[in-house]
């Protein structure tokens, strides 16, 4: 495996122009937030629109961009209008799919086998060939503009009960046994032995629903229509169609909207890579 | 709680029975008790089991299977959302307006150009990338993050973000270009370039995705089989050929699969960039339906798009199952 000295320069040259390609968009969205429009458009010119600006020349602050951004527009409204959505997805999703994953793991019971399969199937459905008809019944439902309209729709997830499955059928049943000879119920049994000793997959599929339901777009557009229900996504569109359009809030608030992903990303990457793969080669 | 009372009575009735009685007897009766109480057990495993599986199953119930059959309804009906008590049944009407439907043919084309375009480039470059990194390279954590990088932001912040950098006048990447002397390019204002514009964002923005699992893939990769073609004498390009990409078909086809279905489902990118223009160039088919639903209000006719689309990816799928699944067996 010697690699000589041109291979190694060829390697390294690709791989930082690959960098670059990859990297400076997101480099530039996040100083020209820090800019003044002036210096959005002076610097695009030169290697400086990849560069903050210099202390010298800010004024009101490095993130004077942030603040007329949630000025101008109850970003924090869509910013915990996007949590509420995703938290309560995660929450209530969690509980319901853990169950059902668990119950087609572990219990035998008649129809069993037919309903994982229509589980599975589901996974086929696109889900944007049903919005209408599921805009329509949740208009029936009265839950239009309401939390519950965003989230109870996407509680049960095809895809979170088949990881959940995966990872109950190799969980040690002894454990289980242990705790019926003890007198527990399968409720308490599930609840109190099996949940706290399946932290990795609760952590997958909660951030997998986290990264889907923070992303999402089609959904919270068409349900949540009323200003004060908009969540973070379907916000800033708002910079982007009403004049006057400034490049630097636009960069702040799009900097903002990709915070909580960043945090997920940095420190629970792991978990989230470790789920996709596993479903990936069970596939 | 009840239960467990019950059967405990069950469990002293049954020792008392056995204190006061021989032992013969009790070999006589046990297996009868055994029974009795392996059927009330079976019946409570399954009484557990629907109580741990029926509150997903009611809600994928109502919230999938309701709509996926309501869409199927519908597309037989003048559904109208303004007029919803005025409904009324009008046989294959719907399916056949699509083939007329000259926006529809627009849509779907795009959305095909779109498919056949993005998926062998996305999975090129989400292997390349891997296969680059899968090295031991200084930086390469480095490296893995930045390709990464794009995938932490939404479609939505990148659609937003990359219509300022094309922007035709002042855009970061017409600015660039000019610094090496090429003449600004109109990107998204053009009906020629319009659609690889997105392209080459949706690329950018999802390879990263499916390096990753790319990388989980070559890690698994058992050395010894390198190591066993090094000492055949293999060169690196077949070991690549005949180690490396047998060694990642399973994943490769997964991702290819479902690169395809996301590319079917191309919405946000168009949307929020272009609003379909420019000449109705880079309308999709979710793009499509979801205007000809909420814009025109037509549900009837979205519905059969919507049903069209289905099938469309199902068929889409199977294809690629069919296919794929014929070269293993070569």
């Amino acid at each position: 495996m010697k690699q000589t000295l041109t291979q190694k320069i060829i390697l390294y040259v690709t791989l930082s122009i690959i960098t670059v390609i990859f990297l400076f968009p997101l480099i530039w969205m996040l100083v020209s937030s820090m800019k003044n429009e002036f210096q959005i458009f002076r610097d695009m010119t030169s290697l400086k629109a990849f560069l903050p600006p210099l202390p010298s020349e800010v004024e009101g602050g490095y993130f004077h961009n942030y603040v007329e951004a949630f000025q101008r527009v109850d970003l924090m409204r869509y910013i915990v209008n996007s949590l509420i959505y995703t938290i309560g997805i995660i929450i209530l999703g969690l509980i319901v799919n853990s169950m059902a994953g668990y119950a087609l793991a572990r219990f035998k019971f008649p129809l069993a086998g037919f309903w994982l399969g229509v589980i599975i199937a589901t996974l086929i459905i696109p889900p944007e060939s049903i919005f209408l008809p599921l805009y329509v019944l949740v208009y029936d439902l009265g839950w239009v503009n309401t939390y519950t309209g965003l989230i109870v729709p996407f509680i049960a997830n095809a895809f979170a009960i088949f990881l959940f499955r995966q990872f109950f059928l190799d969980f040690p049943r002894e454990l289980e046994e242990a705790a019926k000879i003890d007198g527990c119920s399968q409720i308490g049994i599930f609840f109190r032995i099996v949940v706290p000793l399946s932290k990795p997959v609760f952590a997958t599929v909660a951030i997998v629903l986290f990264i889907n339901h923070w992303n999402d777009f089609l959904w919270p557009l068409v349900v949540a229509s009323d200003e004060s229900m908009r969540t973070i996504q379907i916000g800033l569109q708002y910079f982007m169609n009403d004049p006057p359009i400034r490049w630097g809030q636009v960069m702040a608030a799009l900097t903002v909207a990709t915070i909580p992903m960043l945090i997920i990303f940095t420190f629970l990457q792991r978990y989230y890579v470790q789920g996709l793969t596993h479903t990936g080669s069970k596939n | 709680m009840k239960k467990s009372n019950s059967s405990s009575a069950e469990q002293l009735n049954t020792n008392a029975n056995e204190d006061s009685r021989g032992h013969l007897q009790v070999a006589d009766k046990k297996p009868r008790y055994k029974k009795k109480r392996m059927k009330s057990q079976k019946f409570r495993e399954a009484a557990t089991g629907y109580f741990f599986l029926a509150p997903a199953l009611i809600l994928l119930g109502i919230f999938l299977l309701y709509p996926m059959g309501a869409a199927f309804y519908y597309s037989f009906t003048d559904f109208y959302i303004l007029t919803p008590n005025d409904v009324s049944f009008i046989g294959f009407e719907n399916f056949s307006y699509i083939l007329s439907d000259a926006e529809f043919r627009q849509a779907f084309w795009n959305t095909v150009y779109f498919a056949v375009i993005v998926v062998p480039v996305q999975l090129a470059v989400a292997l390349g990338l891997a296969l680059l990194i899968n090295k031991k390279i200084r930086f390469r954590v480095f490296f893995r993050t930045a390709f990464f990088s794009p995938v932490v932001m939404s479609l939505v912040v990148v659609s937003i973000l990359w219509t300022f950098m094309y922007n035709p006048n002042e855009g970061l990447i017409n600015e660039l270009l000019g610094l090496f002397g090429i003449p600004a390019q109109p990107f998204l204002n053009s009906p020629d370039q319009a659609m690889n514009s997105i392209i080459v964002m949706s690329v950018w923005q999802g390879a990263g995705f499916q390096m990753m699992i790319f990388l989980a893939g070559l890690q698994n990769i058992p050395t010894h089989l390198y190591e066993a073609a090094d000492i055949d004498g293999a060169s690196k390009w077949q070991k690549f050929l005949n180690v490396t990409l047998p060694g990642l078909r399973n994943i490769a086809l997964f991702i290819f699969i479902t690169i395809t279905i996301a590319a079917f489902k191309l919405l946000v990118q168009p949307m929020i960039m272009t609003q379909g223009g420019p000449l109705g160039t880079t309308k999709s088919l979710v793009y499509h339906i979801y205007e000809t639903g909420f814009n025109y209000r037509d549900v009837g006719y979205a519905s059969a798009m919507a049903v069209v689309f289905t099938v469309i990816v199902l068929a889409v799928t199977i294809i690629q199952r069919m296919l794929t699944r014929e070269e293993g067996g070569v």
